[in-house]
């Protein structure tokens, strides 16, 4: 404004009539400026529409220019500086049009920039958080308590039941290598599912001999449903750590599985004793896991009931079906 | 001849131990072997063992937790499969302990300390440190176990309102009544969560959530009083104590 100012008044006119040009020539052109930048901020243009941009540099040159045309005669300052006005006119145009233009430029280049940085901490959030669940999820499969024991059983039986033993070490086999190849993608069928279960169960009824029963149902026509690959496991495995745990006596596990309308419906029971059960039953890191799984798959929330009442445990799990 | 108890809750993990002990039964004799704690507890008392091998993870009250409810702990051999806080305590003060699974050599390494050390160690104080250590595991923290006669009560810790000094013991008093403890005071005052105990006087822990007002009392000392009604006295340096937890 100070050069405007300087550059007018050096043409030989008062510094009034220079300041009043300056201010009317640098005010719109200002807000011009600022403008185009606040739209550039929330909007950026596509590679074809840059013509645009180019055409809302020029508009807006054009309006402040005019600005200028309309408003200085009103200062009645003579002849000299109506024809003075006339003569810079495209100058000035030129000018507000590079101003203006150097300005989209650099806004343009400084939001992209902003916006890349951005995307790039989201992406890094995203990578971290899979590598987390990933890393959970590899420590969950070994389980260290299931597999020591499992093997010292097997130690157990080679002495006295060397078939059992070896039985067992293929169902300990079949079942690890069920939990390694599983891709988190692919839905499986029920009854994939359910075999991969019973391996579990089986196992676990050698280890615990009498004193766990299972009971599984399961309707015939939602063998075939499909539902996202070791869902169940940790659901049966908390079932049976409070069931076994948390009472002394026979425990009895049961898995229901139905078809209710369009959402394969899968009930899982254990007892339990609600006098001494922790006071994080029901809430713990294998039902939330679960929760948070079906909400990343299917984006509900609502998916997951539990309920106790008297000396049963229920959760009930609804998974739609395409 | 020494008198062995085995404490496990899978029967084929029993089994391995009775087999193992075969070579030893000129010396060693298994009295019974226990499904679960609280048959260990009746066990210990009506056999007296010198000798318990016990698993940790049991139904409702694991290893330790039954350890403490017996008046004079035998020599413990501990069998886990996996515990990172019990390895730590196993290391410092049990005979030995066992990783499941185990193999005949090591059993045989474990029984033949136990009996190069009877007679010799003071067993009792060597398992009674054990408990002190092992009180940082996780489970120690969410519950408390005590007898009540012959029964065996299991307290969440978040059913506790307050605890008071009682003699030798700790009286841990819930909506349910009051149960006896063979504890110190300031064994609770560690291990019970800060944020939501404090120690207000030489003889009271209470609950902080369960506090409804403090009112002045003699000089120096307040008064507060809990939901249940109970009024308990508060120390001078208690009273620091509790206006530092509840930020006044």
């Amino acid at each position: 404004m100070a050069a405007h100012l300087y550059l007018i008044h050096n043409f030989g006119f008062d510094w009034y009539v220079a300041a009043m040009d300056s201010a009317l020539s640098i005010v719109p052109l200002a807000a011009a400026c600022w403008l185009i930048d606040n739209n550039l901020r929330y909007y950026q243009p596509g590679k074809g529409s840059y013509i645009n941009l180019l055409i809302w540099c020029l508009v807006l040159a054009a309006a402040c220019t005019a600005a200028v045309w309309w408003g200085l005669p009103y200062l009645n300052a003579g002849d000299t500086f109506g024809a003075f006005l006339r003569q810079s006119l495209i100058l000035r145009f030129v000018t507000n049009f590079l101003a203006i233009g150097w300005m989209a430029m650099i806004s343009l280049i400084w939001y992209v920039q902003q916006d890349q940085k951005e995307n790039e901490k989201r992406k890094a959030e995203a990578e971290k958080l899979a590598r987390d669940a990933e890393l959970y999820n590899l420590r969950q499969q070994l389980q260290p308590h299931f597999l020591f024991n499992s093997l010292n059983s097997i130690n157990a039986l080679i002495g006295f039941k060397p078939d059992e033993a070896r039985k067992m070490i293929h169902q300990l086999s079949d079942f690890l290598r069920g939990t390694l190849k599983k891709d988190d993608q692919q839905q499986v069928t029920l009854s994939e599912e359910l075999q991969h279960l019973n391996l579990y169960l089986d196992i676990e009824k050698v280890r615990f001999g009498h004193r766990l029963q299972t009971e599984i149902s399961c309707d015939d026509h939602c063998n075939k449903s499909m539902l996202p690959p070791l869902l169940l496991q940790p659901i049966v495995e908390n079932a049976i750590k409070f069931g076994l745990y948390d009472t002394t006596g026979d425990v009895t596990i049961s898995i229901r599985a139905e078809m209710d309308d369009n959402y394969l419906s899968i009930m899982v029971q254990n007892p339990y004793d609600p006098q001494t059960a922790r006071p994080r039953h029901g809430t713990g890191f294998g039902i939330r896991g679960m929760e948070r799984r079906l909400y990343l798959l299917f984006a509900r929330n609502d998916l997951v009931e539990t309920f106790q009442n008297d000396d049963i445990f229920t959760i009930m799990i609804r998974i739609p079906q395409a | 001849m020494k008198r062995v108890l085995i404490i496990d809750d899978e029967p084929l993990a029993r089994m391995v131990v009775l087999e193992y002990l075969q070579p030893f039964n000129s010396q060693l004799q298994v009295m019974q072997e226990c499904g679960d704690g609280f048959e260990g507890i009746k066990a210990i008392m009506q056999h007296q063992p010198d000798l318990v091998f016990l698993d940790v993870q049991m139904p409702k009250i694991n290893g330790f937790e039954m350890l403490e409810l017996v008046e004079q702990p035998p020599q413990v051999i501990f069998t886990t499969a996996f515990d990172e806080y019990a390895i730590k305590a196993f290391e410092a003060h049990a005979v030995d302990y066992l990783l499941k699974p185990f193999s005949r050599e090591r059993f045989n390494k474990a029984v033949e300390k136990f009996l190069s050390q009877s007679g010799t160690a003071p067993a009792v104080k060597a398992t009674e440190a054990l408990l002190d250590s092992t009180s940082q595991s996780p489970a120690q923290h969410e519950r408390i176990v005590v007898k009540t006669g012959t029964k065996v009560k299991i307290i969440p810790v978040h059913d506790v309102e307050y605890l008071a000094a009682d003699d030798d013991y700790v009286s841990i008093h819930t909506a349910e009544g009051s149960f006896l403890k063979n504890k110190t005071m300031s064994f609770f005052e560690q291990t019970l969560d800060a944020r939501q105990f404090a120690r207000v006087h030489r003889s009271y822990i209470i609950r902080i959530s369960e506090i409804t007002r403090i009112n002045p009392y003699e000089k120096d000392t307040h008064l507060a009083i809990l939901k249940s009604g109970a009024r308990i006295p508060v120390s001078k340096t208690g009273y620091v104590k509790l206006k530092q937890v509840l930020g006044i």
